[in-house]
């Protein structure tokens, strides 16, 4: 982590679908003993059964940036309380800010890539989405909500799983997969898990984007197969008593790889062009690049049509250059992506 | 013959750097202003410190927790803050609670008419007190970014999301709703109460002509725009935002209507705070890496007060007589100078 992104304070937002356990899990976080204060940002007064003089209730706000771009919003309210804030730097280590059931993440994380006043004084950490396992699958299916806050997640916690079947459970999973199968999903009840799998991610640091590989879990007594073929977009029926896989009818999620070199100039303009016209669809991007007659790694990463990157580090030595890139969104057009990637790539 | 040597920066720029008496608050600062003889630097949080003209620093808590709003008018200086309370602290350094939110919610936004009258907000609603009348407020559809009263009558500007809302506290019904897409934050009536200017989330001032509504754009700044002055007499509206102080003429009944603005003192660092003179075509601007400029509006000269090489100026004041001149950056480092 860069020092410059290391002084600056992290944001992790906490998102899921009514009654899933958001503010159990919130609770659990400020009653741990861990030494470390945190400002929460919270939509509901009152829920929190903790005091604590940096509670902030919000009005999630949302407001339309006027640059032209449609899915450009951001909270308006959290850039005035991060304003607020940081006049009392130095009482907190770390912000939380939980959104309401029905909340869309993305103006949140976008909010941290736009503002540059809330840019300068902090980072976001990850996006945090916790499920109810019981009812999750029905809430894929009639709540668009809920599918984004899947979809959107750095870490997904699936709660109260004391409540269902290991099929159930197994089946769960499987839709949450089918959506997102990048992000850290951790079992729980009572939302009892260990706070480093939530706090600290760095889900947004460039500098660690390498969780680009599908999370699979071990999925004990199933013979589930690492299987990449460059997309991850299973239709493996016929698995027998295996991880079923679903595919979901509106998200997904692409990933594209090749070990040729991408030509910079035919591969950014695409890029650009890409999340400036499908950007309403795509959710997030991440992407870790070889680029022809370059020695350094390129690694990228956006929401919506806002996109970020830089030059990481010197590829090592014997590392196969390889270039990844992840999409995760709703109707991508898959082969119009696939076409456009396998074109920047030097023939 | 004498050998020329020249000083450090004898060739860029008149200074008074060695006038200026060193304040040292020792707390951030959010903003200066003054309260009779003495400068008062709202702190970030909890406390104001008075300093007067020796430089003694006497400080007053004024809140609980963090200052997120001040207005002054020389007299008087009411804030708001993250306890939820509209406090004033007067010249002798007396504090008075005015109101206190029912849910504590944040008072982000307060503005002090010339007749003693005051307004707050928090979240959605603005409330006016004016005199022994009861408080009223007023609701807009989203959160007030900044208050402004008018300079004539008891008119109050709210600044919000996709416009401005203009409301006579006492009058019912009297609401009047000035749109314009995107979020504004903060507000001012232009001294011949022609004008309201409002600052906007983008990098963009706008403008409306009160007699008929007319829209001014006012864009280009590389940054957010989060300070604005009048210069003496209402001729211009200084703004921070680039790195030169922007200054849109008023003098004209088309206010900025077509026209460029000047664009004076230049430097390799973002503007961050301006303050115009009250009687003098003289402002006095704070950047980002710590320089205080003193500029002429005619002609652009410029007069050093402060160095560079400290954290970015948080405020700068004018006393009444135009006299003196206090500053102080983010951490507290503060001086006063004497003209």
């Amino acid at each position: 982590m860069s020092e410059a992104t290391a002084s600056k304070i992290p944001v992790t937002v906490l998102t899921g679908y009514l009654g899933a356990g958001k503010t159990t899990l919130l609770n659990r976080i400020l009653s741990e003993n861990h030494g470390k204060k945190y400002a929460v940002i919270v939509n509901e007064f009152g829920e929190i059964g903790i005091d604590n003089d940096l509670i902030i209730g919000a009005d999630e706000e949302v407001f339309e940036m006027n640059n032209g771009c449609i899915c450009c919003t951001v909270r308006g309210d959290l850039v005035r309380i991060m304003d607020g804030l940081m006049k009392r730097k130095g009482k907190f280590d770390a912000i939380i800010v939980e959104t309401t059931g029905l909340a869309d993440p993305a103006p949140v994380a976008q909010t941290f890539f736009v503002d540059e006043d809330v840019q300068k004084n902090a980072r976001l950490d990850a996006v945090v989405t916790v499920a109810d396992a019981k009812w999750l699958s029905d809430r894929l299916k009639d709540a668009p909500e809920a599918k984004n806050q899947i979809a959107f997640a750095d870490v997904i916690v699936l709660n109260k799983t004391d409540l269902v079947t290991k099929p159930e459970l197994a089946e769960v999973e499987a839709r949450i997969r089918a959506i997102n199968p990048y992000a850290k999903l951790h079992r729980t009840e009572r939302c009892s898990v260990a706070l480093a799998d939530v706090l600290d991610r760095g889900a947004f640091d460039l500098d660690r984007i390498l969780d680009i590989e599908p999370d699979f879990l071990e999925v004990d007594d199933h013979d589930h197969d690492h299987d990449h073929h460059g997309h991850d977009h299973h239709h493996h029926h016929g698995h027998g008593h295996g991880l079923k896989h679903y595919h979901d009818e509106d998200m997904q999620s692409l990933s594209l790889k090749t070990d040729k070199p991408l030509d910079p100039n035919v591969f950014m303009p695409w890029l650009q062009n890409l999340v400036q016209v499908e950007g309403g669809k795509i959710l997030r991007s991440k992407g870790i690049l070889a680029f022809h007659d370059d020695d350094d790694r390129y690694v990228f990463q956006g929401v919506h049509m806002m996109l970020e990157g830089n030059h990481q580090r010197k590829w090592k030595d014997g590392e196969p250059r390889q270039s990844r890139l992840v999409f995760i969104g709703r109707e991508l057009p898959e082969e119009l992506i696939r076409t456009g990637f396998e074109s920047c790539i030097v023939s | 013959m004498k050998e020329f040597t020249p000083a450090p920066d004898s060739a860029s720029i008149v200074s008074v750097t060695d006038r200026v008496k060193p304040v040292a608050l020792g707390m951030g600062v959010t903003s200066v202003h003054f309260l009779g003889p003495r400068a008062a630097f709202v702190g970030s949080e909890e406390n104001v410190a008075f300093v007067d003209a020796k430089g003694e620093i006497s400080t007053v808590a004024v809140h609980s927790g963090g200052i997120l709003s001040a207005a002054s008018d020389g007299k008087r200086l009411v804030m708001g803050g993250d306890d939820g309370k509209v406090v004033a602290l007067d010249a002798r350094g007396e504090v008075t609670l005015l109101a206190t939110d029912p849910k504590r919610r944040w008072i982000d936004a307060v503005a002090l008419h010339p007749d003693g009258a005051y307004a707050w907000s928090a979240g959605k609603t603005a409330t006016v007190k004016s005199g022994k009348a009861e408080e009223k407020s007023l609701e807009v559809p989203s959160t007030v970014g900044g208050l402004a009263f008018a300079p004539k009558g008891l008119r109050l500007a709210i600044a919000h999301y996709n416009g401005a809302t203009l409301w006579f506290p006492n009058m019912e019904g009297s609401a009047e709703f000035l749109p314009w897409a995107g979020s504004h934050l903060g507000v001012t009536f232009s001294p011949d109460n022609k004008f309201l200017v409002t600052t906007m989330h983008e990098a963009a001032l706008h403008g409306w002509r009160l007699a008929d509504n007319r829209h001014m754009r006012m864009t280009g700044y590389p940054g957010r725009v989060r300070s604005m002055s009048w210069s003496a007499g209402g001729k211009g509206l200084a703004t921070s935002g680039a790195d030169t102080v922007i200054i849109w003429p008023f003098a004209s009944k088309d206010g900025p209507m077509g026209k460029e603005p000047a664009m004076l003192a230049p430097l390799q660092a973002r503007v961050a705070v301006v303050a115009c003179h009250p009687k003098n075509d003289i402002f006095a601007a704070g950047y980002s890496d710590g320089t205080v400029l003193m500029v002429r509006l005619e002609d652009g000269a410029e007069i050093l007060v402060r160095r560079n090489g400290t954290p970015p100026v948080a405020g700068l004041a004018w006393n009444a007589k135009g006299t003196l001149l206090a500053f102080a950056d983010e951490n507290g480092d503060g001086g006063l100078l004497e003209l």
